[in-house]
């Protein structure tokens, strides 16, 4: 099997041609910080310093860091030998303190940072959050934009999950966690305040979902503005009474609650989110979209949206990929 | 000197209207959307376009081996006759909701034709 010559720094590290550059340097025992290994956390960027890095490393990041060689190695396919830098700056910007950790269901926390050096973002985009020994996962912003000093992050648990199992158990008051810089391309943007609105959420999915909401509404968006939050069953939805009420005193949002398996509650729909939101709202030309949850939910719904009339520049998504663990 | 079928076509604005109508049909058409799974919409879309720039005999550094690795690993999944021929025809249909005259729309079925044996790596 043909391999390439990848030069970090005095070490040289050979390439497989079916392996990516991450998984090459973690077989050399480099030290290189990772999360989703699916392209979008960007917390394996790096840079090259001699050719062009293959273009599909580069997708999703600005023309900026392209123009300047950066990629991300989980996304490398190196195409000849390259010599390659750590990027020169972290992006992990500040410090959080944990000031809130509340149950949002039986799977789900609410948790709030309060930031040590607050910086701007938008509404729906999310952050890295690294622990003191460097694991790092990305984690959506569940607030809007107005008040910067705290963060809210909802975290559902999985079994066997390193991050979450230890948020869920382990992390307390007080204690601190590194945070990034704001990242991703799924947020609110204001202006065309009269533009209908369709998100459509899974599970914890929801969190940059109502900091989309709770901005447009701030921000006074006219059109109409529909939600439909979807879980397997009843236990995995939440904030159920709060945007209800969110829905009765604001006339243009519109709120459903979707189960899929079992009996919803009488002010739910029975079905997936997905399937009923683009089942009653067929035509949707000229919407706005914004997908976040279930890496599956969010693909198929970016075709549903398209082929119902969404043109791709309104389709927003964040799938919440989960970084595999096949690796340790 | 005759005006190109590319130019006569409108060029790349006319290429910009017909991606969106064409790719919805590949996409709505179940008996070849399976090949358009898993993909990255926004590339994919960026890819129809060199499609659609390539059969409308637009400027294209495509070559026949390039046809072939493009899609060698949808032979790999069964493309065969039938599927080109349901592309061929979205092609065709995009053009005359378009309201492009028929022997434009012949002459690009004639350029699509000739890429049949390197698309289905023959
Ligand atoms: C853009 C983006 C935004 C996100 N936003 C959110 C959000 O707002 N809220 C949220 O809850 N999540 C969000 N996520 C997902 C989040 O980043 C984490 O991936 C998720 O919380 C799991 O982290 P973990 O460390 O607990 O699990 P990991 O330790 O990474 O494990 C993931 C899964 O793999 C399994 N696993 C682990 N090791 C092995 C092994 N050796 N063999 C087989 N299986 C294994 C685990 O059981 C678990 O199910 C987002 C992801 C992205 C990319
Ligand atoms: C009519 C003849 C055809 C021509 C001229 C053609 C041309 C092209 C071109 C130029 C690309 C982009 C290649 C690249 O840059 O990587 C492409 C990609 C592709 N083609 Fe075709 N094609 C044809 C028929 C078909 C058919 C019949 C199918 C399947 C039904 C098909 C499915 C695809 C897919 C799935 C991709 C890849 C998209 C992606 O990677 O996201 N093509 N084709
Ligand atoms: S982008 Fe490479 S690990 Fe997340």
């Amino acid at each position: 099997m043909a391999e390439h010559r990848i030069q970090l720094g005095e070490q040289l590290i050979s390439c497989k041609t079916d392996e990516t550059l991450l998984n090459a340097l973690l077989r050399e025992n480099v030290n290189i910080s990772y999360g989703c290994q699916q392209g979008v956390c960007q917390s394996c960027m790096m840079r090259s310093l001699d050719s062009p890095p293959p273009s599909e490393s580069q997708h999703g990041l600005t023309d900026k860091l392209k123009e300047q060689s950066y990629f991300l190695a989980c996304r490398c396919y190196p195409q000849q030998a390259m010599r390659i830098g750590y990027r020169d700056h972290t992006d992990f910007v500040t410090y959080g303190t944990v000031s809130v950790k509340q149950n949002l269901n039986a799977e789900t926390i609410l948790l709030t940072l309060d930031i040590d050096n607050p910086f701007e973002y938008y509404a729906g985009q999310f952050v890295n959050l690294q622990r003191d020994d460097g694991l790092v996962r990305s984690y959506s912003i569940a607030n809007n934009s107005i008040n910067r000093k705290q963060l809210s992050f909802h975290i559902r648990r999985l079994a066997g999950g390193r991050f979450t199992e230890w948020a869920h158990e382990e992390l307390k008051l007080g204690d601190r966690l590194s945070v990034s810089e704001p990242q991703g391309l799924c947020y609110y943007q204001s202006g065309k305040s009269e533009q209908p609105l369709l998100l459509i959420g899974t599970g914890s999915g929801l969190a940059p979902l109502a900091g989309i909401i709770s901005e447009a509404l701030h921000q006074g968006h006219q059109g109409e503005i529909h939600l439909y939050h979807g879980s397997r069953d009843i236990n995995g939805l939440y904030w159920v009474e709060e945007m209800q009420q969110l829905a009765d005193t604001h006339e243009n949002f519109h709120y459903s609650p979707c189960v899929s398996q079992g009996e919803p509650a009488s002010s739910m729909l029975a079905g997936r989110a997905n399937d009923l939101a683009f089942k009653t709202l067929s035509d949707l030309k000229g919407w706005r979209v914004f997908l976040c949850g279930h890496p599956d939910m969010v693909n198929n719904s970016k075709r549903q949206a398209y082929l119902n009339g969404v043109s791709l520049a309104d389709i927003y998504a964040d799938a919440f990929h989960v970084a595999s663990g096949s690796l340790d | 000197m005759s005006e190109s079928l590319f130019d006569q076509l409108g060029g790349e604005a006319a290429v910009d209207a017909a991606v969106d109508i064409f790719y919805r049909k590949v996409l709505a058409d179940t008996t070849i959307n399976r090949f358009f799974d898993n993909t990255n919409m926004e590339e994919q879309a960026g890819k129809q376009k060199a499609f659609l720039t390539m059969a409308f005999g637009g400027p294209n550094n495509y070559n026949g081996t390039d046809m072939r690795q493009a899609h060698a690993k949808f032979v790999k999944m069964g493309l065969d006759d039938s599927h080109f021929d349901a592309v061929a025809g979205h092609l065709a249909d995009t053009l005359k909701e378009l309201d492009v005259p028929q022997d434009l729309i012949d002459q690009v079925g004639v350029i699509a034709e000739s890429t049949r044996n390197d698309v289905l790596g023959r």
